[in-house]
């Protein structure tokens, strides 16, 4: 656990310096320094800056994991950590690989959006959507804030939780987005609100919305509901090689978060992100998950069931193109007797795309009465893709009821002939096909996204993108 | 019009894994004509329908198959269906996760082409798609709920077979090829299946229906009637040879014969 450092936090209320006055200049690699400069650059309280330089010498302590997808290409000390969103955003649109600017374009991504998504323009004009929308959740106690401003604005709620979930320690890269995250959503529901429309992350406004070290922290109070979305399912450009995030989650009594997201990062990136949830009494926590793009994505949504009746589900999708590897799936940790978990994984492997379902269930002694079940699925489309699966099981209890399926298919010759013997082509019926098999995740999805993840999928089965 | 048969099939040897299962096979087909292809288990009936729509996984080794006087066996078996070809399945396969009246949409729409700017077929209107569906479903007895299903998945096999008849009525080809498609019906589907196809010919397009049973012939009246016994069709008559064929058994027309040669 973190050390929880012993300030009063009156002191910083106005400790704050003003951020305009401060100039920083990105450079690439990590030490302290960087780390002390993105904390003052912010204004924030000591303590933040404490857990960040903690965080830093826990990140350099860890190895670099050694299970999983290959990280041996990925240089620390290539990376920018910090960026200015300025500077981030003076990047110019001629920059932005051609097969990008294509998908955009097939997706019928609208202009000004394009460049943002890209990361070379400001963020597109939600500005109005955003306010009506504030007032409204304004009004139920709802605070939904990027990271930065809730840090600033309410930061006895920010210290109270965060790293509660994902201690930096947890990880090598929960370290890392420990010491240097920037931008990321703020999400706290009081008791007994239901929030009624998902909360997008793209209405918030915020350049640093699509950084590469985003810190989630959502807290869901008894009795109270919300969906959060984010991502979406055209290409996010980024030129930094390593995007990692940290989301925590905590739902309290009788509560329920959904938490969907949809990423489709540039072939270059490493998409190495920790997301956890501690579902209390009764509580649910659903992650609906869907990756695509990335070099090499690691990720594992986690539930830990920590009190009966609690309830976890993951619904992941992964699509894995030439050359990509997708690494995901889920963890299930059963602390509590009565609880149950869901796990289904959809994965597409094409070309030499590559999919791993890598999953634990864990029922700690006396977790008794648990039912956890786990389907995973893949999808092969070419003899030269490739799919593995490790289900972990570590189950200390006897009174449990584990189920476990795992199915590899291809897309059978049958299947095709018949969708073409209708006169449908080969493509669509393949991209038909593809589409059935993530049905059971994509229509939990909403509907835009479900939309857009046929669209991609129809465009990678053209051949056209990438 | 010219007068080039509608359907023709030309000495066809073919077969799969290199074993040759249809041994030289003729038979032509005109518009407006509806012939019953009849012969025992195994006689190569469904490999034939096979060959014809396309099936990757069989091979030709000699003879032709024309439709309108092209060959199609250069062809994909979606541009056989998009010429007017369609093939009712005998054993139809379960598309887990594409619902029934989506995949009918995008198949619809992939037959129907573009706008050829010539009066021709044109892509289909979402509005007029979902009545068009409505009706068919109708008249095919079929309930609604059937629309929004997975293709096939948990259909009983009646149920498959008259989706496949449902199919054919939302493509309206010119010339179908209906695979056993009312064995495995209860009487009362038996009827509405055998309606549904009657209400389908339009005296116009032809039909090649695959039976080991006569009882189909009841209900659809062939003009003529083939029989095919291992690879060949070894007869062809009217309507009264389905009657023969039913009263002697295969066994007897095989004795009948001359060992082929
Ligand atoms: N994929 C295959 N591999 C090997 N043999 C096959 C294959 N498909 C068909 N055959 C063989 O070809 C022969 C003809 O089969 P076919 O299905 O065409 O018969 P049919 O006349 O349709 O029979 P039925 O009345 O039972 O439907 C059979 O002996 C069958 O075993
Ligand atoms: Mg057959």
């Amino acid at each position: 656990m973190v050390t929880k450092p012993d300030i009063d936090l009156g002191q910083y209320k106005y400790g704050f310096s003003d951020p305009e006055n401060y100039h920083f200049k990105s450079r690439k690699g990590l030490d302290e320094d960087i780390v002390r400069e993105i904390s003052q650059m912010k204004g924030e309280p000591e303590w933040m800056r404490d857990f960040r330089l903690k965080s830093l010498e826990y990140f350099r302590k860890r190895p670099v994991p050694t299970w999983g997808g290959d990280l041996s290409d990925l240089d620390f000390n290539e990376i920018f950590y910090y960026v200015r969103a300025s500077e981030a955003t003076g990047k110019s649109w001629d920059d932005v690989p051609e097969y990008i600017k294509n998908t955009f374009e097939k997706l019928g991504i609208p202009e000004a959006e394009r460049k943002f998504l890209a990361g070379v323009g400001a963020q597109y004009e939600s500005e109005v959507v955003y306010h009506s929308l504030q007032e409204d959740l304004e009004n139920q106690g709802v605070i939904f804030l990027d990271m930065d401003s809730a840090l600033r604005e309410h930061p006895e709620i920010v210290k109270q939780y965060m790293g509660t979930i994902i201690p930096p320690n947890d990880n090598k890269f929960a370290a890392l987005n420990s010491a240097v995250w920037s931008g990321g959503s703020f999400v706290y529901v009081p008791k007994g609100v239901k929030v009624e429309i998902p909360l997008q992350a793209y209405f918030r406004i915020n350049a640093e919305n699509m950084g590469q070290f985003e810190r989630t922290l959502i807290i869901v109070e008894e009795d109270a509901y919300v969906h959060y979305v984010e991502g979406c399912t055209a290409p996010t450009y980024t030129t930094n090689s390593l995007h990692s995030a940290v989301v925590e989650i905590i739902v309290k009594e009788g509560g329920r978060c959904r938490y969907t997201t949809i990423q489709n990062w540039s072939k270059n990136t490493y998409n190495l992100v920790t997301k956890r949830a501690a579902a209390y009494k009764n509580a649910t926590m659903e992650w609906v998950d869907g990756n695509l793009g990335s070099k090499l994505t690691m990720k594992y949504p986690a539930v830990w069931l920590m009190e009966p009746g609690a309830r976890g589900e993951v619904l992941s999708v992964a699509f894995a193109t030439d050359d990509m590897h997708q690494d995901a799936g889920a963890k299930m940790v059963h602390v509590a007797p009565n609880t149950s978990s869901q796990i289904i994984s959809k994965s597409i492997s094409k070309g030499t795309g590559r999919s791993t379902y890598r999953g634990l269930v864990k029922v700690h002694k006396g977790a008794s009465n648990v039912k956890a079940n786990v389907v995973c699925d893949a999808l092969l489309l070419d003899e030269s893709s490739r799919t593995d699966t490790y289900p972990y099981m570590e189950i200390e209890e006897e009174q449990v009821s584990i189920g476990h399926e795992a199915t590899v298919s291809k897309v059978a010759e049958e299947q095709l002939f018949y969708l073409q013997s209708r006169g449908v082509s080969e493509a669509d019926a393949m991209s038909m096909i593809v589409s059935g098999f993530i049905e059971p995740v994509a229509k939990e999805l909403p509907l835009e996204y479900a939309v857009e993840l046929n669209r991609l999928i129809q465009l990678e089965m053209e051949g056209s993108v990438g | 019009m010219s007068d080039t048969p509608l359907f023709q099939v030309e000495n066809l040897h073919a077969g799969i894994e290199g074993e040759e299962i249809l041994k030289g096979v003729d038979l032509t087909i005109n518009r407006g004509e509806i012939h019953a292809l009849m012969g025992p288990n195994g006689s190569g009936k469904s490999t034939l329908a096979y060959i014809v729509a396309g099936h990757p996984n069989y091979e030709v080794f000699e003879g032709r198959v024309l439709y309108k006087g092209e060959n199609v066996l250069e062809m994909g078996a979606d541009e056989r269906a998009q010429l007017g070809m369609f093939l009712a399945f005998q054993y139809p396969t379960t598309i887990p996760g594409v619902s029934m009246a989506n995949f009918l949409r995008l198949a619809v729409n992939s037959v129907r082409g573009e706008d050829d700017g010539e009066g021709g077929k044109k892509r289909i209107a979402p509005r007029e798609f979902r009545r068009m569906l409505r009706e068919k479903m109708q008249m095919l007895n079929i309930d609604e709920s059937f629309a929004t299903r997975y293709l096939n998945e948990g259909f009983s096999g009646g149920e498959k077979k008259r989706a496949e008849i449902l199919q054919m009525a939302m493509l309206e080809p010119e010339f179908a090829i209906m695979d056993e498609t009312v064995s495995g019906l209860d009487i009362d589907a038996l009827r509405t299946v055998s309606e549904g196809v009657n209400k389908l010919y339009d005296g116009t397009m032809a039909m090649l229906l695959i039976t080991h049973y006569q009882r189909l012939l009841n209900h659809i009246k062939p003009h003529y009637v083939h029989v095919m016994l291992e690879g060949r069709i070894v007869q062809s008559g009217g309507p009264e040879l389905a009657e023969e064929l039913e009263a002697k058994g295969y066994e007897q027309i095989r004795s009948e014969l001359t060992p082929a040669g």
